[in-house]
């Protein structure tokens, strides 16, 4: 089947996959840190486990985005 | 990372806008220079933190890719500390593929640095101006 990945059309082979596959096949390393839209639609994240993707889908993730600017500072 | 001269000043206005603080957003390029950014919403409205807002993070993404752009960086802003990556910013790291742009303000001086970070290895790039 066909599905769309960040806006790039990929083939998989898979007659099935949920959301928490397509992360898995697209090397996320922590799933848990990205939000994810299936069709224009956001994914529950306990839901990605049992949330099908199917032939012409548009899926899209992205990290979280975080982080602060006092303490610890990283010396390089 | 290739950034035009109006981005980068664009960016640093917003950080200034948002003292004390911190601002945060999207920077998106095309055929290899940043041309474009996307101011986006500190959800935490801190002066020592900032996080995206998912809804703004797709809206940025999807206007990006409809406009031919990719998103290729994360900035914000230190309006009180140096341009470096804190501990709290390399923890929350989590994209490898992007990379992280910090804007200091502090001392009342303007600093712009950019740095990859992957799987907690902090690496500086130079940004490169273009007029």
């Amino acid at each position: 089947m066909k599905i769309k990945v960040n806006g790039k059309e990929e083939v998989f082979q898979q007659a099935t996959l949920t959301v928490a596959d397509l992360l898995k096949i697209s090397r996320v390393q922590q799933p848990d840190m990205v939000s994810v839209q299936l069709n224009g639609e956001f994914v529950n994240r306990a839901a990605y486990p049992t949330t099908r993707v199917n032939d012409a889908d548009e899926i899209d993730f992205l990290y979280f985005m975080g982080g602060g600017g006092i303490h610890g500072l990283h010396n390089s | 990372m290739k950034i035009t001269r109006g981005v980068l000043s664009q960016i640093i206005a917003h950080a200034r806008k948002e003292a004390p603080l911190e601002a945060c957003g999207y920077l998106a390029r095309e055929d290899g220079i940043v041309h474009r950014h996307y101011a986006l919403t500190n959800m935490d409205h801190s002066a020592e933190h900032f996080s995206f807002d998912p809804q703004e993070q797709f809206a940025a993404l999807k206007d990006a890719r409809a406009s031919g752009y990719e998103l290729c960086a994360v900035y914000h802003s230190h309006p009180a500390s140096p341009a470096r990556p804190s501990a709290e910013d390399i923890k929350l790291a989590y994209d490898p593929t992007i990379s992280y742009v910090i804007i200091s303000l502090a001392g009342g001086k303007e600093d712009v640095q950019s740095y990859k970070i992957v799987n907690a290895v902090v690496e500086h790039e130079k940004i490169e101006i273009m007029d």
